[in-house]
């Protein structure tokens, strides 16, 4: 690391503002309330998408990261912003699916004329503010303790997001997601005091310079780690998860499920990659990415048993969370974690995640609003009732699924390329399943709304055209993300979709998820009939798994799995170290 | 014994006993205390690690006591949280169990 990152450059400052400009909303908003509140919150979402844009195109003219010293104090006593690829790119993603997510839900959450101010309305305005600036904040920090501070933030403006309603049940899903959360915060924030207690330093590039292999590295990396992911919710700690995706309003979960959980993920990726590539082992990699490949299993097979779509979709995105961690061992260049093909590869991930679940929240929360429920077994005839907002969610899983042109498929193509250039075949098993899986909830989804009604659909409420359209919107940018993530000279790395080769593969693909959301849910896709002897033996696969999901989801198991992967990831780093 | 080794091995203690309340104890208020004395535990570490990095003419480091006011802070502030979703639910629900099943007539787990 040489000396640039500790003086500021240009337009360092616009990483203050970009921070800095969602908070200011916060403010303004909080006395002035109701309609004037939604229009500031409004007002600054394209504000912040030019400032981000500012950024990167700063960032790109400048070819190296930029830095802000806050107050012109350089580290180790100062505190400095920085901003380097992967920030910028989250930044952008971000601010343009807050946009996307702010269009939603002036729906729901915008004032009829002459209607008193809702307290829902009101809340849920200023804490899509609060995420925002947080998320800012978890990109942009340089060292581990203003990261914590981040992501205790974003933690504080998630919850509330979850009981909007104000339900027993949502309150009951908000509070477990708070204590389960800040178990993780303390664990974390234990970690990053040893590490000061070893190093003297909290900034990120001064600690990868003084950090060694040695037992407080180890121990403050697996605490920080096991924390972190408790936070992200991956496999086997997504104990809050199901019921607060489940239960918020569609556009808080579009939030909660395409950014919150981001940042936590990003300051894994920090820590990894930016603070301690030195002493990560590829064994410690390895088994974050088998949570990740388990995460895919059972929370793709739990999402084909759900009811309710919306359950369906925040179980999707618990299955979607372990793809975001797939990229740790193939990252490993002679030994050593690099940020190369493989990070970019998981950071593309992030976005085409981020736009494309944000889109399916989206629509299941129209499918809700225009039929009065969610039940899977009853959505027939949904598809010709909400065409636009139906096309969206399968868009939105054709883009999940990774087909071309697709970010998750580009982001799939580079691991794949990874994994068989480091000889882990294994990981190119779990990339391709992985694809089936998703597709297979997507299409039980697809059979079960596109499927002629007994009795023609009665009551259809109208909903919103501009909500399905911006859910749509958000789908199709997933679907072409990988045009937008490629630059001009590089397009030969996205394969035509018709071509004989992908074409064969995406067939492959639906067939297998076809065979799994035929055997699986908890009613049949060909008769809609919920009994049949034969079907008392496929669904006992899926029976096992909803087992196994709820006894993880206890509190005593989940605690217990977070201190055990805690002391996992710590003794990994030991083990990799001496071999 | 030098007393830095004293507050450091109280802070393990601490820390011992809170996450074996956050774990064991099934009522969400007695998890939030729990959280609240692992907290002190790190805090009391972090005190502890301060005065050992002392350099010359300064009683202790002081950096992490500069981080552990704001680290106090945000304690508080999820201490605050968690209260008020919990007299929230209390409210609401007529019972502080954290299961997912609906309670069956009794008004809190213990």
């Amino acid at each position: 690391m040489t000396v640039d990152a500790w003086t500021a450059t240009d337009g360092g400052s616009l990483l203050a503002a970009v921070v800095l400009l969602p908070f200011v909303g916060m403010l303004l908003g909080l006395p002035l309330g109701g309609r004037w509140l939604r229009r500031v919150a409004l007002g600054m979402m394209p504000l912040g998408l030019v400032l981000a844009l500012a950024i990167a195109a700063q960032w790109a003219d400048a070819e190296r990261p930029l830095v802000y010293l806050l107050g012109g104090w350089a580290p180790p006593l100062g505190i400095a912003l920085r901003a380097d690829g992967a920030a910028v790119a989250m930044l952008v993603a971000v601010a343009g699916v807050v946009c996307a997510i702010g269009v939603f839900a002036r729906a729901d959450f915008g004032l009829a004329p002459g209607a008193a101010e809702s307290r829902s309305s009101f809340s849920y305005w200023l804490l899509l503010l609060a995420v925002w600036g947080a998320l800012n904040l978890v990109f942009v920090s340089g060292d581990l303790f203003t990261l914590y501070v981040a992501l205790e933030l974003l933690t504080f403006a998630g919850v509330p997001l979850v009981c909007l309603a104000g339900t027993g049940e949502t309150l009951r899903a908000a509070l477990r997601y708070m204590l389960f959360a800040i178990c993780g915060s303390v664990l974390y924030l234990l970690g990053a005091v040893l590490l000061y207690g070893g190093y003297g330093t909290l900034d990120i590039p001064l600690l990868a310079a003084a950090v060694r292999p040695e037992p407080i590295a180890w121990i403050s990396l697996g605490l920080m780690t096991a924390g972190l992911l408790a936070k992200t919710a991956l496999f086997p700690l997504h104990i809050w998860l199901p019921p607060a995706h489940g239960g918020a309003p569609a556009a808080a979960s579009a939030v909660l499920s395409a950014l919150v959980i981001k940042g936590s993920w990003f300051l894994v990726l920090r820590l990894w990659f930016d603070a301690m590539p030195g002493i990560v082992t590829p064994s410690a990699a390895q088994l974050l990415a088998g949570l990740g490949a388990a995460a895919i299993v059972v929370g793709s097979i739990v999402a084909l048993r759900q009811k309710r779509l919306k359950l369906l979709v925040a179980y999707s995105t618990m299955a979607q969370i372990g793809y975001l961690f797939l990229m740790f061992p193939l990252a490993f260049e002679g030994g050593k974690l690099v940020q190369g093909a493989a990070m970019n590869a998981g950071v593309l991930q992030a976005i085409a995640h981020a736009t494309a679940k944000a889109g399916m929240f989206m629509s299941a929360g129209l499918v809700y609003a225009a039929l009065g429920h969610d039940r899977l077994a009853e959505l027939a005839g949904a598809a010709r009732a909400l065409p636009v907002t139906l096309l969206a969610f399968a868009v939105s899983g054709v883009a999940l699924m990774g087909v071309a042109p697709s970010g998750a498929y580009l982001a799939k193509k580079m691991l794949l390329d990874a994994a068989s250039d480091s000889n882990q075949w294994w990981w190119v098993v779990v990339l391709q399943g992985g694809s089936a899986f998703t597709a297979s909830y997507v299409i039980l989804v697809m059979v079960s709304a596109l499927r002629r009604p007994a009795v023609p659909l009665t009551g259809v409420q109208t909903v919103s055209k501009l909500s399905q359209w911006t859910a749509l919107a958000l789908a199709m940018s997933s679907l072409l993300l990988a045009f937008a993530a490629v630059d001009a000279n590089r397009t030969q790395l996205i394969k035509n979709p018709l071509d004989v080769a992908e074409l064969g593969t995406t067939l492959l693909v639906l067939l297998a998820g076809a065979l799994l959301a035929l055997g699986l849910p908890h009613y049949s896709l060909l008769s809609g009939s919920v009994d049949s002897p034969i079907r008392r033996y496929t669904t006992f696969p899926g029976v096992a798994f909803e087992l196994l999901d709820g006894w993880l989801r206890r509190w005593t198991t989940a605690t217990l799995l977070l201190i055990l992967l805690g002391a996992l990831f710590a003794g990994l780093m030991r083990v990799g170290h001496s071999a | 014994m030098n007393v830095e080794t004293l507050f450091a091995l109280a802070a393990c203690a601490l820390i011992g006993i809170g996450l074996y309340g956050l774990i064991a104890q099934p009522h969400p208020l007695r998890k939030l205390v729990a959280f609240n004395i692992m907290g002190s535990g790190v805090f009391v570490l972090f005190g502890a690690l301060a005065k050992r990095g002392a350099s010359a003419g300064l009683a202790a480091d002081p950096v992490p006591q500069a981080l552990l006011i704001t680290a106090i802070v945000v304690a508080f502030a999820a201490t605050a949280v968690t209260v008020a979703l919990l007299l929230r639910l209390i409210e609401v629900a007529d019972s502080a169990s954290l299961s997912d099943k609906a309670p069956q007539g009794h008004r809190s787990e213990r």
